[in-house]
């Protein structure tokens, strides 16, 4: 057991995954010697030399497309894309290979790879670095999309998505990227992708959140709580596939269901909770599935970054006109 | 020149050396007095600009910023070479370029300052925001030159990116779409050796990047990016070329970033003092300085006066980069030409929410 940032979680459960097995590979920009830009990939060169763990040329859909090709000839390969804003080179790759092959292929190529990148604003970066658009993930078919909101689920949930023989994009909350400090396992660990977890048992309304924005939830649970409200808050940890079953049984409970998301409103995760709600608890609602989401716009520039990425005060301001509906 | 320097003969231009001595009479481009003193004036006035850039940041009064020091030649030669019908299509480190171009540093600090004003750079004339997604860039200059030459204008395009730059897909893409359409396009490389920690070798196997335009049947060049005359000599003649319809040029400066890759980074990670050592020897303002002063063109006690100049007029384009207000609205109303509906209403929403927190307690 050691204290952990979110960074060492994950540099830690790649650490355990290339000890143990030696196809597993991590490269991308600036990825080896400088360790990563957060220095998430930090000292693995060094443990684990350069034909392991590598700086890639700087080309998204390079580093995607050969790790398609390791897949197939059976390496599994942990690739990082540097920022959020700059995997779209890539998209080509991830959209039109890692999704389909397996299917393509009736199963005989596994695109057992990690494509692992930070996500998230709120950090005052420049432009294509505060994005976040795990909706448009979420929606290819043949993808599972994980997301962890502190650094013992990071280190437990990125272990699974390298054991994972299906293509797990991985997308790291920058912005609690040191933030939160937990006890965390040095042994190898895993927690199933595909779960969600039920972070605080409550009795009025779900909360329904991912990522750096648990935190946001959290301090508005505890908002609501000297107002009288139990509110139930679930972390989805895994986007897609999502934990219809948990999901579902607490808004049963509940009857009141509220996502907190960062990224656009419109198509985005929190449209997808509240299908689940209309479809799996409909005879229970007490008020209407309601999403809270980021603007339609991109996430304006430092300086307006204020306005976009909302406080915990909006969440129980929402909370609030759910509780009084 | 272009034959002289042909990349393929692993040859690099350079006209001045580091002790200000101008070594290659034959290419040393023809300007005054008058105007080699200008470029640089404004090479000072950007470098200061940058130095105080870095220093806003370090006073947490600036957000991420990409140093620009040591680089000041490949950008003020290259940018020099344009007439002002011209277009400049940037990457994000040519800072003396957007200035010359008449980029006010106002906006400029706006722009790394975190706010989306600064980048429309609406001083200058013919000219895009800074690309941050590396590369991309390149193919909106093909397609800018392509209109050029459909409109029979005789302007031309010029593109700045980077050594890392070079890698990415569209890169290539814009390389072989201007050779095949034949634009009036001239790529600037600026090869400062470094992508982030990535080291130029690691980018690619070939011999110089200068090279990487003959397989697209484009010219190269590879030019000294710390010598203001090769620069300009090299990017003038290229500009003279494409404008009477030659083929696209590639123009490599190699250079040297002197300072880290952003203000987020620490250079100490990923390369040796000694190595920095040697390009402070190389460094491109030391060079042309020295140059005027040989010519007894310049004296220290002018460079000091200057300076100090400067730094007055740049503290107060800072203050007013500071003072630009940042409306909620502005969030909203450029995303569309016609605003949508729900966009509105989303906009409406959130001053309801901040109404309702006006009159809340919060302890
Ligand atoms: C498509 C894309 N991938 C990654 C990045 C992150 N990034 C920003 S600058 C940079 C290095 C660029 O190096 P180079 O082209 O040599 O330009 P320099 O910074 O040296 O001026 C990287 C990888 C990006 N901005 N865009
Ligand atoms: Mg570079």
């Amino acid at each position: 057991m050691a204290v952990m940032t979110m960074v060492q979680a994950i540099n830690s459960a790649l650490e355990t995954k290339l000890k143990e097995d030696p196809d597993v590979l991590c490269y991308g920009e600036d990825v080896g010697v400088e360790g990563g830009v957060f220095r998430v990939t930090e000292n693995l060169q060094k443990q684990f030399g350069e034909a392991r763990v590598f700086d890639s040329p700087l080309a998204e859909s390079g580093i995607v497309g050969t790790a398609v090709g390791m897949c197939i000839a059976g390496l599994r390969p942990v690739v990082e894309i540097q920022f959020c804003g700059f995997v779209y080179p890539a998209f080509n790759q991830i959209l039109s290979h890692v999704a389909r092959m397996h299917n393509r292929t009736r199963g005989r190529y596994r695109m057992s790879m990690v494509i692992r990148f930070p996500y998230g604003g709120g950090i005052k970066a420049p432009e294509h670095h505060s994005e976040s658009m795990e909706a448009l993930y979420a929606h290819i078919p043949g993808l599972k999309v994980v997301i962890p909101s502190n650094p013992y689920d990071a280190k437990g949930l990125l272990i699974s998505a390298i054991e994972s023989d299906d293509p797990v994009l991985y997308l790291e909350p920058k912005k609690i990227y040191r933030a939160i400090k937990q006890d965390v396992p040095d042994e190898k660990f895993t927690i199933p992708l595909g779960q969600a977890k039920v972070m605080q048992e409550g009795q009025d309304l779900t909360l329904v959140s991912y990522g750096a924005m648990i935190r946001e939830a959290q301090k508005a649970v505890v908002m609501a709580k000297k107002e009288g409200y139990s509110i139930e808050l679930i972390d989805l940890r895994t986007i897609s596939p999502i934990d219809r079953e948990t999901l579902a049984q607490s808004i049963r409970k509940t009857g009141r269901v509220l996502s907190v998301t960062e990224g656009p409103k419109s198509f985005g995760v929190g449209a997808e909770i509240i299908s689940i709600a209309n479809e799996e608890a409909f005879l229970n609602l007490e008020a209407p599935p309601t999403r809270l989401a980021g603007f339609d716009t991109v996430p304006p520039y430092p300086r307006g970054e204020g306005w976009y990425f909302y406080p915990p005060e909006r969440i129980f301001y929402e909370i609030k006109k759910l509780m009084d509906f | 020149m272009f034959t002289e320097y042909d990349p393929l003969k692993d040859t690099m231009l350079q006209i001045l050396d580091c002790s200000g001595n101008i070594i290659n009479p034959k290419f040393m481009p023809d300007l005054s007095m008058a105007q080699i003193k200008e470029a640089y004036n404004w090479m000072l006035y950007a470098r200061i600009a940058d130095i105080k850039a870095v220093s806003y940041q370090r006073q947490g009064r600036m957000y991420t910023y990409p140093p620009n020091l040591g680089q000041e030649a490949s950008a003020l030669g290259s940018a020099m070479a344009l007439g002002k019908e011209d277009w400049m299509i940037p990457a994000y480190r040519e800072l003396a370029a957007w200035l010359y171009r008449g980029v006010t540093l106002k906006d400029v600090y706006l722009f790394w300052g975190g706010h989306e004003d600064g980048g429309k750079f609406s001083n200058a004339k013919n000219i895009i925001p800074p690309c941050v997604p590396i590369g991309s860039q390149t193919l909106h200059a093909v397609g800018i030159a392509y209109s050029l030459k459909y409109k029979k204008q005789n302007s031309i395009a010029l593109t700045y990116i980077g050594d890392g730059g070079t890698s990415e897909g569209d890169f290539h893409e814009a390389m072989n779409y201007a050779g095949v359409w034949r634009v009036p396009l001239v790529f600037v490389c600026q090869n400062n050796q470094y992508a982030i920690s990535t080291p130029r070798n690691k980018q690619t196997a070939a011999k110089s990047l200068a090279i990487k335009a003959i397989g697209y049947g484009l010219k190269g060049i590879q030019v000294d990016g710390n010598d203001f005359f090769a620069v300009y000599a090299a990017a003038t003649a290229a500009a003279k070329e494409v404008r009477s319809g030659g083929m696209p040029i590639f123009i490599e400066c190699i250079t040297y970033r002197q300072g880290a890759h952003t203000t987020s980074d620490d250079p100490t990670r990923y390369r040796e003092k000694e190595e920095e050592e040697i390009w402070l020897q190389r460094d491109p303002l030391k060079r042309l300085k020295a140059y005027l002063v040989q010519k007894q063109e310049w004296h220290e006690e002018e460079d000091r006066k200057l300076q100090s100049q400067y730094e007055k007029e740049i503290e107060e384009q800072f203050a007013q980069a500071e003072r630009h207000p940042y409306p909620l609205k502005d969030v909203f109303q450029y995303m569309y030409v016609e605003t949508p509906e729900n966009l509105r209403k989303q906009h409406i929403e959130y001053e309801k929410f901040l109404n309702w927190k006006e009159t809340q307690k919060w302890q």
